[in-house]
């Protein structure tokens, strides 16, 4: 190219910084793009100077991290008891969302859901008990995330909790999720009240047998193929899980029918699965989760892999930094509350649910999801944009997974962590707001655009990564 | 407290537009908690459980519309029933916002535009050589506007875009004018077959303008930045530009505009220009025109002359006549100073300017009548003003220096600071002669004349002999229009003249006569 090729084209410009010189551009009808620019975070100069200088490097990291999330083919292929398959397993460890955290820092809603399952567990009588139990030291905790979980909200699992079991079929790895207990008050929300015992044992005792028959009669449901198609009819799969559950009971309700013998608990079950919109987000979970727990452990992929919080901090993995975790305070949502509720009731974010989009969905799908962009304040084209934005911090995008509006681009997917730091985005998150205290549950929706620090401290961990 | 109801049958809206509902209500004074619910059994044992149920709500089913408010008066609750209404009717006639989506990098911005070719930045001078390379990385020609960029970074960003065959203009450039667009702060000029390589903003400006309106036009206007020609850039852009104005069928005629480069440098656009088959016209403000000249090129001596060589040349007109025109306007000019100086009673002048490039050359002119002046950028060191918010002597103020700018617009854009010195140098009585410049086009002061002409007229009531003398770089077809805003001046009592060369030399020509 030479500069007099300039010469013979149109002027096509685009404008980083003051404003005016755009519009002076448009009065005199020159085609002219703003850059809404903002200065990247600030960052260990040491860290960016490695991170510059090995940018190939991680280009080629990021490039198998991205096609193996890619290729990822989520199946559920059964259910069972948490104790049974859930790798490390055992009877006096609880797991919660998010990275590790003690009892002592534990927030309201975790604590209160970690009490209604020792009450579940029959290791408590009362709350008092459970209260003291939980406090002993005789009870393990450990995120989801490392015992190849997740769990929404609180995201208790304990040992007897029926879980689903989702295989990637490409690579073989499974992850696990408990059963979504509908909404009101639910152990997720920290709420730990007899319905909320009675329920889960219902769970247990009646649904979860006729689900397992259900799917053991099927081989196994394809929740990639389910996801797409939610995508194409209004879901994000996060907050929204209306037509995803949809999808799956269209699936499972003849094999419900067929393998369950006693009429009553079958419409019981049906009727659960169908009062409960949310049904599908503990399958849209873990599908996330199997696709990226196979592209971890890649050397210097700045892809992160988690984006997990437990209602005290947020915390994120990279594919390419093993199992550390880089965290920071989790943030209170914006919102939207229930009757007689506010921001001042409100935890701080929580729950393994930003999984979905770390692998490219919920907030990052959002323009797919009309119905619920009153959440992200406003129209329709706030969405769009909430989408078009986190193209800015991915490393590709989804092959399968696509967004109708943007002619069926493929949703951003495989977030970059080196693109949050020099944009200054960070990942728009869709999410439920407990209570900050236990047992009340939840009080209300809403989004929030994730911490800087875990991924600030993410990409200086990464940095180390090449000393 | 007091809660009432209403239930409207069979009035479905969906759960996330009545929590907005709910929100508003909310905020209305006097109200303590409101619900905004469809009829279900789940929202009427929420309703209770909030302490918001009303007896009707019992009968209701799941089309109907349940709306719940607590509050403290019964004026509160009617007021906030009479907004429901209107906020369910909002929520349904909401209208999609219009405007572009958001690109929050070039990398998304390229992808917008299919095709885009340059990259005009002005952030903050510590983050724009990062954005540089990145446009350069994609293809893209820069502007770099943004001062403050180190000059290590400056020489990698011009030696990467001189292997891509691509052009940095800047940093700290505010100028140019490609494919007949003005770019950053530049004038709507004509377009014709004069093409400029400038390494000085202002001589952009007001060469480009004087060219216009002698009724030529400019092909291309390249601004370098003024770093560009210095020792350690090597005039890099330059010489680039220069080539490539070389090369352009549509430039019949170069002009080249700089303070005194490096010698080395200043070897190199001689080089340069002994390879050119076109006229190429060069002023050096305030520097040695001999190379250049032995060269072949032909040396201006200040910017005005430049622009009317170029004009010339452009118009068919043999450079010598164009100069015989230059000298009889400056007889005139002696005439008029003799009528002008009858009537002074102070005896020093005061040269306030937006534009540095005008400032030098001012003080150049200056020079030869009266010799050195004081300045805040003097030609001659020991006239160094000792403190820069008081003129001594006959003082002339480059106005969009760092210790005039920081913290504030540059004085194109914001008069205060020059308005509020007009004043102070009116109240002087040894002052006789204000000079300012007026630049125009974009990016400047979009109506200079409405800070100007209540200024000097207060000036002139203070000092009725005070006179002031303008130029006014720009062009009719600049959206502040030149003829409107020298009409105005004139109207307010000041002399425009038709150049800052022209302004400058009646100004030296007064001061020699009443000194």
């Amino acid at each position: 190219m030479a500069i007099n090729d300039l010469f013979n084209q149109p002027l096509k410009v685009i404008n980083t910084g003051l404003a005016s010189f755009k519009t002076n551009l448009e009065k005199v009808g020159t085609e002219v793009v703003q850059v809404s620019w903002k200065p990247p975070v600030d960052v260990d100069k040491n860290s960016s100077r490695i991170i510059d200088a090995n940018q190939s490097k991680i280009d080629k990291a990021n490039q198998e991290a991205l096609n193996i999330i890619l290729n990822g083919k989520p199946v559920l292929v059964g259910l069972d008891i948490a104790l049974n398959v859930i790798p490390g397993m055992k009877k006096n460890l609880i797991l919660h969302s998010g990275p590790p955290i003690t009892w002592d820092r534990m927030c309201g809603p975790t604590r209160g859901a970690i009490m209604g399952a020792l009450i579940y567990e029959g290791m408590a009588a009362n709350p008092e008990e459970a209260e003291k139990l939980a406090s002993s030291g005789k009870i393990e905790y450990a995120p989801c995330h490392e015992h190849a979980s997740v769990g929404p909200m609180a995201g208790i699992i304990s040992s007897s909790m029926p879980v689903f079991i989702i295989k990637n079929e490409t690579y073989g790895n499974i992850a696990y999720c408990t059963l979504n207990e509908g909404l009101g008050k639910v152990l997720r929300y920290g709420a730990f009240g007899s319905e909320v015992i009675e329920k889960l044992k219902w769970m247990e005792t009646i649904m979860y047998p006729i689900l397992k028959a259900a799917v053991a009669k099927l081989g196994r449901v394809d929740l990639k193929n389910i996801i797409a198609q939610a995508l194409h009819m209004g879901d994000e799969v996060h907050n929204r899980n209306r037509a995803g559950t949809s999808l799956l009971y269209r699936t499972m309700a003849p094999a419900i029918v067929e393998t369950s013998e006693i009429k009553e608990d079958t419409i019981k079950v049906l009727n659960f699965i169908n009062g409960n919109d949310h049904f599908f987000l503990n399958l849209s979970m873990p599908a996330s989760k199997a696709c990226l727990d196979a592209a971890r452990n890649i050397p210097f992929s700045s892809v992160a892999v988690v984006m997990a919080r437990n209602g005290t901090d947020f915390g994120i993995q990279l594919a390419g930094t093993g199992d550390q975790w880089f965290t920071g305070p989790a943030l209170v949502p914006d919102a939207l509350f229930f009757p007689g509720y506010t921001k001042d009731d409100a935890n701080p974010d929580i729950g393994d649910s930003a999984i979905t989009e770390t692998g490219g969905l919920g907030g990052f799908a959002i323009a797919s999801a009309p119905a619920i962009v009153q959440f992200v304040g406003g129209t329709a084209k706030d969405a769009v944009q909430y989408t078009l934005d986190m193209y800015e911090i991915t490393a590709g995008e989804n092959n399968v997974y696509q967004i109708p509006y943007l002619n069926f681009r493929g949703t951003p997917t495989g977030i970059d962590v080196r693109k949050v730091i020099e944009k200054n985005i960070t990942p728009f998150i869709d999410t439920g707001v407990a209570h900050k205290n236990p047992g009340v549950g939840q009080v209300g929706a809403g989004v929030l655009s994730a911490p800087m620090e875990p991924f600030k401290k993410a990409y200086e961990g990464l940095a180390k990564q090449f000393e | 407290m007091i809660v009432k109801g209403i239930l409207k049958k069979g009035a479905y809206y969906d759960s996330v537009s009545l929590m907005i509902v709910s929100k508003e209500l909310n905020q209305l004074e006097g109200i303590k908690d409101s619900s905004v619910v469809m009829g279900t059994q789940e929202n009427r044992a929420i309703l209770n459980a909030a302490g918001l149920m009303v007896s009707d709500f019992d009968k209701s089913n799941d089309t109907d519309l349940l709306i719940s408010i607590k509050a403290i008066s019964e004026e509160a609750i009617s007021k906030a029933f009479a907004k429901v209404d209107q906020l369910l009717k909002d929520i349904r006639n909401k209208h999609d916002e219009t405007g572009d989506v958001k690109a929050h990098s070039l990398e998304q911005a390229v992808k917008q535009l299919s095709g885009a070719n340059l990259s005009l930045i002005s952030i903050a001078g510590k983050y724009a050589a990062r954005e540089a390379m990145k446009a350069l990385q994609q293809g893209l020609h820069v502007m770099l506007f943004s001062d403050n960029v180190s000059i290590s970074e400056e020489i990698e960003l011009k030696q990467f875009a001189r292997n891509k065959g691509l052009m940095v203009m800047g940093p700290d450039c505010g100028t140019a004018i490609i494919n007949g667009i003005p770019l950053a702060f530049a004038n709507v000029v004509q377009k014709g077959n004069i093409g400029i390589v400038a390494a000085s903003g202002t001589g952009l400006q007001e060469v480009s303008s004087l060219i216009s309106n002698e009724g030529a036009g400019i092909s291309q206007a390249i601004g370098t930045g003024g770093r560009d020609v210095k020792k350690e850039v090597g005039g890099i852009m330059f010489i680039e530009a220069m080539k490539a104005l070389a090369q352009d069928e549509e430039t019949k005629i170069i002009v080249l505009i700089s303070k005194p480069p490096h010698e080395e440098v200043l070897q190199k656009i001689s080089d340069e220009i002994k390879k050119i088959k076109k006229p190429v016209i060069a002023i050096l403000i305030g520097g040695n025109p001999k190379p250049l000249r032995n060269a072949g090129a032909i040396p201006a001596h200040n910017l005005e002359e430049a622009a009317i060589y170029a004009a010339s040349l452009s118009k068919g007109i043999e450079v010598e006549k164009a100069l015989n025109k230059i000298e009889l306007r400056d007889v005139e000019i002696l005439a008029q100073s003799e009528k002008l100086a009858k009537n002074c009673s102070g005896k020093y002048i005061r040269g306030l300017f937006s534009g540095g490039t005008l400032c030098d050359e001012t003080q150049l002119i200056l020079k030869d009548t009266i010799g050195y002046v004081h300045s805040n950028a003097p030609l001659n060191p020991d006239y160094q003003l000792k403190n820069l918010w008081k003129s001594e002597g006959n003082t002339i103020l480059d106005m969009g220096e760092d210790e005039f700018t920081s913290g504030r617009p540059h004085p194109m854009i914001d008069f205060s600071l020059r308005n509020k010195r007009i004043i102070e140098e009116a109240e002087n009585k040894e002052v006789a002669i204000i000079l300012l410049d007026v630049v125009l086009g974009y990016g400047s002061h979009l109506d200079p004349a409405s800070e100007l002409v209540p200024v000097i007229r207060k000036a002139l009531e203070i000092s009725p002999k005070l006179l002031f003398i303008c130029s006014v770089t720009g062009t009719n077809q600049d959206p502040q229009n030149r003829n409107e805003v020298i009409h105005k001046l004139e109207k307010a009592g000041a002399l425009v003249m038709p150049s800052n060369v022209a302004a400058s030399k009646l100004v030296g020509a007064i001061a020699k006569l009443i000194r």
